[in-house]
């Protein structure tokens, strides 16, 4: 671990374990709602990323926003989402953070400021850029974080939106979350150069950190963040990490493109979860005892959730045409002008 | 107080009103500030607003768009000019799939108040890839409304209504009507989305024309006039929302329309005006509905060969004529 204990209180670190075993308590049980049939679609699991997630958002605000991905359920829990609501909107029920229309690639808590998830593999590149003008422009003092994977790297739009935000001086971090796979194909088939180096060409200042390292992640985010809103951004920060399942949960039989000796070597030695246990018990913050504790804790609260999500209730057939529009109930009588 | 103002002025003017009118609104492309842009539409905004609200930008269009998504969606009302309607298939992304859905997707909670204005219009000898109406294309897709200018006083009303729009809205002004004058009140007003334009009453037919096409059509109606044929012409001024209620009435009441576009025909806008008046006023009509749009081939070049694919006023008539005379025949 990166940082001295001295530095955070012991509520910071306790926080930061916590909202890591929420994050792996809420794909696990979004897993087993796949594998038991009954979560509609498919969905992208952020297990083994957890520090990435958690070490940065615990350096924002509610007002500073994210913009997230298509394995964005890390993201959204880390920048303070509820459990409930989660559940509910990845089973597409009305109590969902969007009411059921969003789904697990699309979740947005605009309370927490995340700005939502994207389908669009680097679709939000432009929209987190846009928040931090926005920042720029009303001063703010806000930052916007861009979470991405390194596939996203090869979308063209970062490099625009880069060279604008360099020019501009914009308070928005680049964060590339560098599991080293995108869907089926390794990193290094897919990236020529380095992705450091990029950012570099743009003038942007440019990190690569240990992203199974909460503390080491935080630590610089911190630093990032605070920068950032002194105008000296924007940042790129290359997080190495692992994702522990398949590309979606139906992934199942992968050996083809990804070992079980890599994934367990992963699993057993570079866990970002047990390694901060560990570390926190060494420090003497918590005992083994309170960890189990902990984590018992927040299984039984996701498990809640779920329950309550399942029993919850379906949108009305009649929002099917609500929201297409702001301030328009019902798209469909009002684009043939007969609401007028 | 009326004025006569060119449609470029007209959509300075509803800029520069509501920049003075609302802080978080900023204009942001390629060459918009001192250049004005290559039409001299922006000209002179910069020098009032300054260069935090009048941006100029890199040639990165899907690039500056997305931005205007994440900004509108944090509390700014984003104008962005995209300095040629072709270079919206570069912009579908982040305007198709990102700003016209995440209001949708987010079950209401965000919101994109972003104005995208570009142009549209063939004839300016540009050939194929600075001469496209691309508005179809949008007005496909849903929460995306799409406003079509026909003057200088239209140009202004949907631009001001545009900008205070919680909505992403598209706005398509005809290149070649920069130049062209029109009363203008001096005084403010909007011009309300969904309301369309009835521009001369009629009775034995009604045209339909969108953008630079409502001229075309009123001086087709002109033509016919002298011929005893009374056209009606209707101006919808928004695709969507589309005023049907109107267009209905005035399909009812002559019994004849045609559709006068400047996208191709095919797959297009005045194929979904005509189906609508099929489905909706079948039984009042006595000929079939017309479609009139530029011809199905890419702008090109030579004027020789440029001026037979866009809808003229001759095209128009002759087209009408031949309905009120009921012959089946097929325009275009
Ligand atoms: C523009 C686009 N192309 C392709 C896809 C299909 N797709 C979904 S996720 C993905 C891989 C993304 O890899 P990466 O960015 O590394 O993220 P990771 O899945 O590793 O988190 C692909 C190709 C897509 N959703 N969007
Ligand atoms: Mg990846």
């Amino acid at each position: 671990m990166a940082a001295d204990g001295s530095k955070h209180n012991t509520e910071d670190y306790l926080r930061m374990y916590r909202q890591m075993v929420r994050i792996r308590a809420f794909e696990d049980n979004a897993n087993q709602l796949y594998l038991s049939a009954k979560m509609p679609g498919l969905t992208h699991m952020y297990s083994g990323q957890e520090a990435v997630a958690v070490g940065i958002c615990e350096a924002l605000t509610d007002d500073d926003r994210i913009t997230s991905t298509h394995r964005g359920h890390g993201h959204c829990v880390a920048k303070g989402a509820d459990f409930k609501a989660m559940f509910c909107e990845l089973l597409g029920k009305a109590e969902g953070y969007c009411r059921g229309k969003g789904g697990s690639m699309h979740i947005a808590d605009q309370s927490h400021g995340n700005l939502g998830a994207n389908a669009i593999v680097g679709g939000s590149m432009g929209i987190a850029t846009g928040a931090a003008l926005t920042a720029k422009l009303q001063k703010t003092g806000h930052v916007a974080v861009c979470f991405f994977g390194d596939g996203a790297t090869a979308q063209g739009l970062w490099y625009e939106v880069m060279n604008m935000a360099a020019l501009w001086k914009l308070p928005v971090i680049y964060a590339c979350e560098n599991n080293g796979y995108s869907e089926y194909t390794k990193t290094e088939e897919i990236a020529a150069g380095s992705l450091t180096a990029r950012a570099e060409a743009f003038g942007i200042e440019a990190h690569s950190v240990d992203g199974q390292d909460v503390l080491a992640v935080n630590e610089l985010a911190q630093k990032l963040v605070a920068r950032a809103r002194k105008g000296e951004g924007p940042f790129f920060i290359e997080l190495k990490t692992y994702r522990y399942h398949g590309h979606h949960v139906g992934d199942i039989n992968r050996d083809y493109y990804r070992s079980k000796d890599e994934e367990a070597a992963w699993k057993t030695t570079r866990d970002p979860i047990t390694n901060f246990g560990k570390w926190l018990e060494g420090q003497g913050i918590v005992t083994a005892d309170e960890l189990v504790e902990i984590n018992n804790e927040i299984k039984a609260d996701a498990e809640a959730a779920v329950a309550y999500a399942e029993a919850a209730a379906y949108p009305p057939g009649e929002e099917v045409d609500a929201h297409v529009f702001a301030g328009v109930d019902h798209a469909l009588t009002y684009i043939d002008g007969a609401a007028k | 107080m009326t004025r006569e103002i060119t449609l470029s002025k007209a959509v300075n003017e509803a800029i520069a009103e509501e920049m003075r009118r609302d802080e978080t609104v900023f204009l942001i492309g390629e060459d918009v500030a001192e250049a004005g842009t290559p039409f001299k539409v922006t000209s002179g905004l910069v020098e009032e607003f300054g260069t935090d609200r009048v941006i100029d930008t890199p040639i990165s269009e899907p690039g500056f768009v997305g931005m205007a998504v994440g900004a509108a969606m944090t509390g700014s009302r984003p104008i962005v000019d995209l300095m040629f309607g072709d270079f919206i298939y570069l912009v579908m992304d982040q305007l198709c799939n990102q700003a016209a859905k995440t209001h949708y997707m987010s079950g209401g909670k965000l919101k994109v108040p972003m104005v995208l204005r570009t142009n549209l219009g063939a004839t300016r000898r540009s050939a194929a890839q600075h001469s496209q109406s691309l508005h179809a294309l949008v007005a496909h897709i849903p929460g995306l409304k799409v406003a079509m200018p026909s003057s200088a006083y239209e140009a202004k009303g949907l631009m001001k209504t545009a900008i205070r729009d919680d909505n992403p809205v598209v706005i398509f002004e005809d290149k070649l009507m920069y130049n062209d004058k029109a009363p203008v009140p001096e005084e403010e007003y909007l011009i309300p989305f969904g309301e369309a334009n009835v521009l001369r009453e009629g009775t034995d037919i009604t045209l339909i024309g969108t953008s630079s096409m409502r001229q075309v059509c009123e001086k087709a109606a002109e033509a016919l006039a002298k011929d005893g044929i009374s056209a009606e012409v209707i101006d919808p001024r928004t695709l969507v929302p589309l005023d049907e209620p109107t267009l209905l009435k005035s399909a009812r009441k002559t019994s004849r329309v045609i559709v006068v576009d400047e996208g191709h025909r095919n797959f297009g806008v005045t194929g979904e005006i005509a189906s609508r008046i099929n489905e909706k006023a079948f039984y009042h009509l006595d000929a079939p509905v017309l479609r009139l749009g530029a011809m199905d081939v890419p702008v090109p070049f030579s004027p020789a060969l440029e001026d037979l694919t866009v809808p003229t006023p001759d095209a128009v008539a002759a087209a009408a004529r031949s309905l009120v005379a009921g012959e089946m025949t097929h325009a275009a």
